[in-house]
C-alpha cells in the first residue's frame, strides 16, 4: 500500500478468511480481498449466525460494528447491498461482510448481536427501503416525519419531490412540489467511444494506467497490486498481529518528490531577461 | 415541629397512632368530604420535549422524555432535522467537489473530516503522498483536535453550569480559525485537504506564530481555564460517576475515540492504525478508570496537550518539499506553470471540470477524529463521481445509547451526559 491510508494489520487478511471459511462454513458465499481489504459474502438468511461466528470465534474476535452501509446496484438482480464494517481490537483488524437482498426480502436484524445496529439499520431502511427482519424499533431516523420514499436509491431523484418553505401569507411551513428554476444539469463524461474495448495485442501491458487518476478500465484492486509489484521495497504495513508496525520511514531526502533533482524550481518566479515579467 | 402540639385541622380523623406525622393522612389521600383537596400522590410519568430548541441540545436534538418525577425513565433521541443529503449530493458530485461538503458534516473539526475522505481516494488511486504534505495534514489535523475540545469542554462546563471557562477557551478557538484562516483562506470551512495532499503551502511565519502559541498563549489560558474546573466540587458533583459505561457496553454499543478511552480502553486508531506520518509522532493515549462523565471529560483535557505535543513534534521535523502529489492527472498544477506550459493549462482545466477518474473498487476507511471514529465507506466504479459514500457519523453509535446511559439519572443529569459525548448534528444528521 502506497497511500498514506490507516495501516490496519494487512498481514492477517489470508489468515483471516481461511480462518473465516472454517468459522462461517455454508453460509459464505465468496471471501476476497480487494484493496487491502477483505471481503466476505455472506447468504442472506445466516447473516445472524455468520457474524456471531465472526464476533466470537477465536482467532477472529470481531468485537466491534463500527457501520451498516447500503449501496444501490439497480441493475443486479437482487439490487440491495447491505455491507457490516466489523472491527476487531484485540487482532487491530477490519473486515466487510456484503449481504445482497431486494426491495420485498427483509435481512435477518443482528441486533441481538450489537445493541448498536439499533439505528444503523434505521438508516438503511430509511433511506434505501431495505427491511430488517427482527428490528424491534424500525422507524425512520433522518428523513423528515410523514417523508415518503427512500431518497438514496439511484431511482430517487437528487432534487426530491417536496420543497418546504414558510409561507407568509398562512403563517406556517408549507409544503409543495419542486419547482426549479432551471433545469437540473447533470454532465456525463463518459464518452460512447470509450465504451467498445478494441483489444489489439500488446493491449493488455496498459491495462494499469501510467498515471494515477486517468479514466481506466483496470479495478483499484489491480493498480493497488501493479504498485505493490513496481515498488516490492515498501513492505505492506501492520507485519505484527497485535499492532501494525510502523511503515518504515524512509530517509528525509530519498521519499518520492524530495529529491534534490525532483524538487520543482520555483515555479512562480521564472526570470526571463528583458521580456518583462512571467506572470 | 414537635408532635405534642395538635397542628391538624378539626375536620382531620384521628391519627392511628400518635408518632405519626399528622399530614400523612392527607399525603395518603384519605382527605374529608368537607375539605375537597386532591390529595393525589399517584405522579403518572409523563413525557416532555427537550429541544430540538434548547442550548444544551447541541444543536438540534429533540429528545422524548419519558420522567418520573425528575428521574428519566426512558429516552427517544429524534435526529435527522439537520439530515441536508450530504451523501446523495456526493454522487452527484466529483470527488473534488465533494470534499467542501465533508467540511460541513462536523463544523467543529472541518479537516479532520476531510481528512478521512481524502484518504480514502487515495487509497483507491494506490497514491503517494509527499512527506511535507503528510505532516502538514498531521498538524492541521491536530489542530483541529484542538479547536474541536475547546468547544466540547467549554459548553461542557457551561452545561453543568459554570461560565468562565468557556468564555476563555473560546478565546482558543478563536485563535485556531484564524490559523485556519491563513492557511486556507477560511476561517470554518477549509477545504484544505486535498488528495493528494494539501491544497497549498502554509506561509513560515504562520508555522511560527502556531509554534510560539503552543509554547504560550494555548497552555496559560487553557490550564488556567481546566483549573477552575478539573478539581472543582461543584464541577465534579455534576459530572462524577454520572452515566458509568462499562468496557463490554463501550464495545456493543460501538464507541470510539474519547468515550471507548474514557471506559479504559486504549483504542486510539492514531496509535493502532496509524495514517499519514501519525507512526512518527509520540504521544500517549489517556484513558479513563471508571467511565463516567468526569473521565470522558479529562481524556480530552489531556488529548488536548498531546495534540499540542504532537504539533510541536510536526514543527520541528517537518521537511521540505512538494505539498502535494506531482501526479497530474490528480493535483492541478500551479498558476505560474499554467502560463508556460500548455499541458498544465489542459489538466487544469480537466480536472476542474471533469476531475479525475477513481478506479473501481470498496473501502472502509476510518481515522480518528476528534469525536471518534469517523469513516467512509466508499464506492468506485471508475467514473470520476463515487458511486456511493457512506459516511460514518461518530454521534449516531454515542446518541443511541444515550438511552441507557440516562436511564435512572436526573433530567439534570442529561445535559452532563449529552456534554460528555460531544456531538454536533452537522455530521450526526448528514
Amino acid at each position: 500500500m502506497r497511500s498514506p491510508a490507516p495501516a490496519f494489520a494487512v498481514s492477517l487478511n489470508e489468515a483471516t478468511i481461511e480462518a473465516a471459511r472454517a468459522a462461517l462454513g455454508p453460509a459464505l458465499e465468496d471471501a476476497r480481498e480487494r484493496v487491502f481489504e477483505v471481503q466476505l459474502f455472506v447468504r442472506r438468511d445466516q447473516v445472524v449466525e455468520a457474524l456471531r461466528a465472526l464476533r466470537d470465534t477465536p482467532g477472529l474476535e470481531y468485537q466491534q460494528l463500527m457501520e451498516i452501509a447500503g449501496v444501490d446496484w439497480p441493475e443486479r438482480p437482487e439490487r440491495f447491498e447491505v455491507v457490516y464494517c466489523l472491527l476487531s481490537l484485540t487482532r487491530n483488524h477490519r473486515v466487510q461482510v456484503h449481504v445482497s437482498t431486494d426491495e420485498a426480502t427483509p435481512v435477518p436484524s443482528v441486533t441481538g448481536l450489537w445493541p448498536v445496529a439499533g439505528w444503523l439499520e434505521r438508516e438503511v431502511y430509511d433511506l434505501f427501503g431495505v427491511l430488517f427482519d427482527g428490528n424491534q424499533d424500525l422507524r425512520r431516523i433522518l428523513t423528515d416525519y410523514g417523508f415518503r420514499g427512500h431518497p438514496l436509491r439511484k431511482d430517487f431523484p437528487l432534487t426530491g419531490y417536496h420543497e418546504v418553505r414558510y409561507s407568509e401569507a398562512e403563517k406556517r411551513v408549507v409544503y409543495q412540489p419542486v419547482q426549479l428554476a432551471q433545469e437540473f444539469r447533470n454532465f456525463e463524461f463518459l464518452s460512447p467511444w470509450e465504451g467498445a474495448a478494441y483489444t489489439l495485442p500488446g493491449d493488455e501491458k496498459a491495462a494499469v494506467p501510467q498515471a494515477k487518476g486517468a479514466m481506466t478500465p483496470a479495478s483499484a484492486d489491480q493498480i493497488a497490486k501493479a504498485g505493490v509489484a513496481q515498488s516490492p521495497a515498501t513492505p505492506p504495513a501492520g507485519t505484527d498481529g497485535r499492532y501494525a508496525a510502523g511503515r518504515t520511514p524512509p530517509g528525509k531526502d530519498d521519499h518520492p518528490g524530495n529529491r534534490p533533482e525532483e524538487k520543482p524550481v520555483d515555479p512562480d518566479v521564472v526570470p526571463t531577461k528583458g521580456q518583462g515579467q512571467n506572470q | 415541629m414537635s408532635l405534642e402540639t395538635d397542628t391538624r385541622p378539626a375536620h382531620a380523623p384521628a391519627p392511628a397512632t400518635d408518632a405519626m406525622d399528622p399530614y400523612v393522612e392527607e399525603l395518603l389521600g384519605q382527605t374529608s368530604p368537607t375539605d375537597p383537596t386532591t390529595g393525589d400522590v399517584t405522579i403518572t410519568n409523563y413525557t416532555i420535549n427537550f429541544g430540538p430548541q434548547h442550548p444544551a441540545a447541541h444543536g438540534v436534538l429533540r429528545l422524548v422524555m419519558e420522567l418520573d418525577g425528575e428521574l428519566v425513565e426512558r429516552i427517544d433521541p429524534h435526529v435527522g432535522l439537520l439530515h441536508r443529503g450530504t451523501e446523495k449530493f456526493i454522487e452527484a458530485k466529483t470527488y473534488l467537489q465533494s470534499i467542501p461538503y465533508f467540511d460541513r458534516l462536523d463544523y467543529c473539526s472541518p479537516m479532520c473530516m476531510e481528512h478521512t475522505f481524502v484518504l480514502a481516494i487515495e487509497k483507491l488511486l494506490d497514491l503517494e503522498v509527499p512527506l511535507r504534505a503528510q505532516y502538514l495534514r498531521v498538524f492541521f489535523a491536530e489542530l483541529t483536535r484542538i479547536k474541536n475540545h475547546m468547544l466540547n469542554l467549554g459548553s461542557h462546563v457551561m452545561d453543568v453550569g459554570a461560565m468562565t471557562p468557556n468564555l476563555w477557551l473560546f478565546e482558543l478557538r478563536e485563535d485556531c480559525m484564524m490559523f485556519y484562516e491563513r492557511a486556507s483562506g477560511a476561517r470554518m470551512h477549509a477545504n484544505y485537504f486535498r488528495p493528494g495532499g494539501v491544497h497549498q503551502d502554509v506561509p513560515l511565519k504562520l508555522l511560527a506564530d502556531i509554534g510560539d502559541w503552543l509554547d504560550t498563549r494555548l497552555p496559560k489560558l487553557f490550564e488556567d481555564a481546566i483549573s477552575l474546573v478539573a478539581d472543582n466540587r461543584i464541577f465534579k458533583q455534576r459530572n462524577v460517576d454520572i452515566a458509568t459505561v462499562s468496557r463490554e457496553d463501550a464495545i456493543a454499543w460501538g464507541f470510539s475515540g474519547p468515550m471507548i478511552r474514557a471506559a479504559g480502553l486504549p483504542w486510539d486508531l492514531r496509535k493502532s492504525q496509524p495514517y499519514d506520518v501519525y507512526d512518527r509522532m509520540e504521544f500517549d493515549v489517556p484513558v479513563g478508570t471508571r467511565g463516567d462523565c468526569y473521565d470522558r471529560f479529562m481524556v480530552r483535557v489531556e488529548e488536548v496537550r498531546q495534540s499540542a505535543r504532537i504539533m510541536k513534534q510536526c514543527l520541528r521535523e517537518m521537511p521540505e518539499g512538494p505539498i502535494a502529489s506531482l501526479d497530474r492527472k490528480v493535483v492541478p498544477p500551479k498558476r505560474g506553470e499554467m502560463k508556460r506550459s500548455m499541458e498544465a493549462l489542459i489538466h487544469h482545466f480537466k480536472l476542474y471540470t471533469e476531475g479525475f477518474h477513481v478506479p473501481a473498487g470498496e473501502v472502509y476507511v476510518a481515522t480518528e477524529s476528534p469525536k471518534g471514529e469517523f469513516g467512509v465507506y466508499l464506492v468506485a466504479d471508475g467514473t470520476n463521481k463515487p458511486y456511493r459514500c457512506k459516511i460514518r457519523p461518530t454521534a449516531f453509535s454515542h446518541l443511541q445509547a444515550m438511552d441507557f446511559m440516562s436511564r435512572g439519572h436526573m433530567l439534570a443529569d442529561t445535559t452532563a451526559i449529552l456534554g460528555a459525548m460531544d456531538i454536533v448534528f452537522g455530521e450526526c444528521d448528514r
